[in-house]
């Protein structure tokens, strides 16, 4: 061993510019938030708990064409649907299984009137799983709930889509 | 009769008067450490129960109040309760001869020292107990690690201790402080202090010596099969411990409850606040540490405890003797 090393070693030269450093570090800004008081940025994308949207007129826009249902990788989305007096096509059944669905996004994506949408709500844990199968009622009122956030997300989405 | 009745209501009072300031102290050092460990690596920790999350350690006894005591079935039920109790009683007891101030110590007995290393020692057993007896494979590597660990760095520790007691000339913890009205020990003995405060760590088990509940190969060691209040207890002796070797490295050191100068704006504080100010002085290094210092190798640690400190405060103890002959200081006893 060198010389050097030796005084180190003996002298606790390494520990005590550890501890200094340690000591900078404590009074440095934290890098961490206080989550349940703030919290981080998310970005528009965000995959989030799902919401089925409605038009401005309080006519919902799905138009049950099961593109999300056959897409879905998880088979987390059970679509059922009919003929309306007025020729319209609309679900009357709109499940998710919010315990299968790996919120890859895929859904969202698929659809062609941007129904069904990943808000940026991911605060939806719950004491049972039965609340977590969510129903058409469910989502709709998700979607009411959040229809702000969607819009302005899907607003600020569109020139990468 | 009602005079022996009144001795035992005035004991009492007194015990608990210098209990329950500990066992809060202990609660408030929990959060002081997880706090201290935090800020160091830019965290918050924690900060929601009470002000500052001073509380937090109250709502961490209160969950562990409310958990099932899990006895595993295969253990040895006697022993597997009796070890937390053990650990716990053991970390309390000390106490009782740490003089807090010039005029309060629970009992001033004229071997203070001693009993003070004979009660630590004994803490290893605690330990021991509660790895046997879970009768399972982590509990009982962690409990024969720990063993082996505390036993070797008390030898250490005690020949730290003769140092001190070479230059007081007495094993009286208050005789202890009043020797260091001139010149705290620290000064003088420095090497001995690091190494008393390095032994500390491996006594314990604080990181970087935390091998007996290294989590990354021993689960949580002796602790493994212990849940709810079992393992609150087997934590707030070990907290209890770190705060008396705290104690009892700001008595034996940094003069315990003397002001550091004898002057009148610093004399006017009492000495328990002193006392108080050296304990969190070396707590919060000890919590510093444990946040700097990666842990150590089990023979690094065996061989830093035979071959490196043993040797080091033998020879430490000779050059102290010898000065103290040669310059005719030896304490008049």
């Amino acid at each position: 061993m060198k010389i050097s090393r030796i005084l180190k070693t003996i002298f606790l030269l390494d520990f005590l510019s550890g501890l200094i450093l340690a000591i900078k570090e404590f009074f440095k800004s934290k890098k961490t938030i206080n989550y349940p008081f703030e919290k981080g940025k998310i970005s528009p994308r965000f995959r989030g708990e799902h919401a089925l949207r409605r038009y401005p007129n309080g006519e919902e826009r799905c138009i049950a064409c099961k593109l999300c249902e056959a897409v879905c990788p998880a088979q987390a989305i059970t679509i059922e649907s009919t003929e309306r007096e007025d020729g319209s096509r609309k679900t009357t059944r709109y499940d998710i299984d919010m315990m299968k669905c790996i919120y890859c996004g895929l859904c969202e994506e698929s659809c062609p009137v941007d129904a069904i949408v990943q808000g940026p709500n991911f605060e939806f844990s719950t004491e049972t799983r039965e609340e977590l199968y969510y129903n058409k009622e469910r989502l709709l009122d998700n979607g009411d709930r959040w229809e702000n956030v969607l819009a302005a997300n899907i607003k600020a989405d569109k020139p990468y889509r | 009769m009602l005079d022996y009745i009144n001795i035992i209501f005035l004991e009492t009072y007194k015990i608990l008067f210098l209990l329950i300031p500990v066992l809060v102290a202990v609660a408030m050092i929990v959060w002081l450490d997880r706090r201290v460990w935090a800020f160091v690596q830019k965290r918050r920790g924690p900060n929601v129960v009470g002000p500052f999350g001073l509380l937090q350690s109250l709502a961490d006894a209160l969950k562990y109040l409310f958990k099932e005591i899990i006895i595993p079935s295969t253990s040895n039920k006697v022993i597997f309760i009796l070890a937390p109790i053990i650990t716990m009683t053991l970390a309390l007891i000390s106490w009782a001869v740490i003089p807090i101030s010039d005029t309060y110590v629970l009992a001033d007995i004229n071997v203070g020292i001693l009993y003070l290393f004979a009660v630590s020692s004994l803490g290893v057993y605690g330990i021991i107990m509660g790895g046997w007896a879970s009768n399972s494979k982590y509990p009982f590597l962690g409990a024969i690690r720990s063993a082996a660990q505390m036993v070797s760095y008390e030898v250490s520790i005690g020949v730290i201790i003769i140092n001190v007691l070479l230059c007081v000339g007495s094993l009286n913890l208050s005789d202890i402080v009043i020797a260091q009205k001139k010149i705290w020990f620290v000064i003088p003995l420095f090497p001995m202090f690091v190494i008393f405060f390095i032994s500390a760590l491996a006594e314990t088990n604080r990181p970087p010596f935390d091998l007996p509940e290294a989590e990354a190969e021993l689960v949580a060691g002796y602790q493994t099969e212990y849940s709810g209040m079992m393992y609150a207890m087997f934590w707030l002796g070990e907290y209890a411990n770190i705060l008396l070797m705290c104690a009892m490295g700001s008595i034996l050191f940094l003069g315990g409850w003397l002001s550091p100068i004898n002057i009148y704006p610093f004399t006017i504080i009492p000495g328990a606040i002193w006392l108080i100010f050296k304990i969190l002085f070396l707590f919060i290094l000890f919590a510093l540490v444990k946040a700097i210092v990666p842990r150590y190798r089990y023979d690094q640690l065996m061989r830093l405890g035979w071959k490196i400190f043993l040797p080091l405060s033998l020879t430490w103890v000779v050059f102290t003797s010898s000065y103290l002959i040669y310059f005719d200081k030896l304490p008049n006893i």
